[in-house]
């Protein structure tokens, strides 16, 4: 082939292979199902349809509040009560991020560590397992009585449910690097630092951020669950005092707004990962491919 | 002073290399020696697993002998060699960066200066014919392009060494033919000391000055054939009476070791 029969190849092949990740969808679908909008309008409409469901079974069927307060009184006490839920979130958000960093800075040092040195790699790995293994729910009563019923224990929490993917990720992103990759650039002259941040780094972060971004959703939980355990403010105590008081409406709300902090978490961290991993702002991807 | 033409510049002295596979260990390539002149276009041709590349890596310093000694200029190879460019038969190519980030990596980790650079990578770009090509990404390339690209990265810092790693083993025979004449004129223009691996006796035959054939392993050198065509070699050079006796001579040292067979195994 001459280069010019090359460069027409290659000016077909992006239509061929799809640029992006996902294949082209056949044509029969249609515009609609192949364009950006049907990724909200789609799920948008299957919201709407069953949030009215859920209006219609209230209103019409009689339903008490406290078994299940219709959607559109949850709304109404969601602004309505903005105030207190606004106060309530501050605590259980600033434990959601500090815990959060917390296993962020912990885990990738490790799995660093993991990707050099074969000793730590073996003598630590068995342990994330085990740390894993155990109900760290079953531990947060623990946490209380260690450290009272402050910010610590929910920080703690967070930081413990959220690490294991976040590390696990993390190695297996290290881990990604083509052995030809590192041997070309030690052959440029490249020390140990300069491979990493020109190789590992940027083939490790489209797996890290896979274990960041599960690690955000549990993370909520976390700081939930540490709420509930034992607390002296944060949605989790708002929800869990609600219920005492049958109060399903303010119980409905507050998971509501645990919804939306989990959610907007989720953003920031899509939109860090359109920022930092090199290649997304342009909509391409690359996947790490690599195991343990 | 200048040094005497027929002194060797890349020897390999009593090379072996042997792994312990965790069943034993294997010998893949047992006292090997051969020398390389400077400017020499060197194929390697061989079976499969019988260490070929394990010559490359040691000599670009990326592996060390089990025992001998790999010396360019008369200087043991210790640590990597840097005075040397390696393509592979992947093109390596980094898919977050575009092709013209991808030949630059070379100057980055060399610390290069950087508009100098620039340059030097676009003209060497526009020279394997991938102009208006320099931003493209690896996946929208085509595999001849890509392993352009990576020839070009080879190349940018102007090494005295060229390793090639069965580099076009992957792609079709009409994409091989055009980019096998890139290759011989860009050395032409240049004359770098070359040594190529590759499993096509007429990809070895085409382009090296000197052909060594080995053996499966423990690799020894079977053969060893100078190719007597005039530079620079035509496609059509393969039809003529030269390229397929010594073809058919090297597929002979083949069959005497076992390695190519008209029976059924």
């Amino acid at each position: 082939m001459s280069p010019t029969q090359e460069k027409n190849a290659a000016r077909r092949a992006p239509s061929a292979h799809g640029s992006g990740g996902a294949p082209a969808a056949p044509r029969r679908r249609g515009r609609f199902l192949e364009s950006k909008v049907a990724d909200w309008v789609l799920p948008g409409v299957l919201v709407v349809a069953l949030v009215a469901l859920w209006q219609a079974i209230v209103s019409f069927g009689g339903v008490e509040e406290y078994v299940l307060p219709a959607p559109l009184d949850v709304l109404d006490k969601m602004f309505g009560d903005f105030g207190t839920f606004a106060e309530q979130s501050v605590p259980t958000i600033v434990a959601i991020f500090v815990g959060f960093a917390l296993a962020v800075a912990v885990a990738l040092p490790i799995a660093v560590a993991m990707v050099y040195s074969e000793i730590v790699r073996r003598a630590v790995y068995p342990l994330l397992i085990i740390a894993q293994v155990v109900p760290k729910v079953a531990v947060a009563p623990l946490f209380i009585i260690w450290f009272g019923f402050g910010q610590l224990p929910k920080v703690l929490m967070v930081a413990l449910i959220c690490f294991f993917p976040i590390v696990i990720d993390s190695l297996v992103g290290f881990r990604a690097a083509r052995p030809e990759s590192l041997m070309l650039v030690r052959s440029m002259g490249a020390g140990r630092w300069q491979a990493f941040w020109k190789i590992r780094w940027p083939w490790a972060l489209p797996s890290i951020f896979a274990g960041v971004k599960v690690g955000i959703t549990l993370a909520v939980v976390g700081a939930v669950v540490a709420e509930f355990v034992g607390a002296d403010k944060g949605l989790g105590v708002l929800l869990i005092t609600a219920r005492g008081d049958m109060d399903s409406l303010t119980v409905f709300a507050s998971i509501a707004w645990l919804t939306v902090i989990g959610f907007v978490l989720f953003l920031v961290v899509e939109v860090l990962e359109r920022v930092l991993v090199p290649g997304r702002k342009s909509g391409r991807t690359f996947e790490a491919s690599g195991s343990l | 002073m200048a040094p005497a033409a027929a002194a060797p510049y890349v020897e390999f002295d009593a090379f072996t290399k042997s792994f312990d596979t965790g069943g034993g260990v294997v010998t893949a390539v047992s006292e090997m020696s051969f020398e390389l002149e400077r400017g020499e276009f060197l194929a390697i041709v061989g079976p499969s697993g019988c260490g070929k590349s394990t010559l490359l890596m040691a000599l670009a310093g990326l592996t060390q002998p089990t025992s001998g000694q790999v010396r360019v200029g008369g200087e043991a190879v210790l640590k990597p060699y840097t005075d040397l460019g390696i393509v592979f038969q992947s093109a390596e190519l980094l898919p977050w960066r575009t092709a013209l980030q991808n030949v630059l990596l070379q100057a980055e980790i060399r610390k290069a200066p950087k508009a100098e650079s620039d340059a030097r990578a676009r003209e060497l770009l526009a020279r394997v014919g991938l102009k208006g090509f320099e931003g493209r990404y690896p996946d929208e390339l085509s595999g001849g392009m890509r392993q352009r690209v990576a020839l070009c990265r080879a190349l940018l810092h102007d090494p005295e060494i060229l390793v090639m790693d069965e580099p076009f083993g992957a792609l079709d025979a009409l994409t091989r033919d055009q980019i096998q004449i890139d290759l011989q004129r860009l050395w032409m223009e240049r004359r770098k000391t070359v040594v190529f691996v590759t499993h096509s006796i007429d990809e070895a035959v085409f382009l090296a000055d000197r052909v060594l054939v080995f053996s499966p392993r423990p690799a020894r050198i079977a053969a060893e054939f100078r190719v007597p065509l005039d530079r620079p070699r035509h496609l059509s050079a393969r039809a003529g009476s030269v390229f397929t006796d010594l073809v058919g001579e090297i597929r002979g040292v083949f069959e005497t070791l076992g390695v190519l067979s008209e029976e059924a195994k």
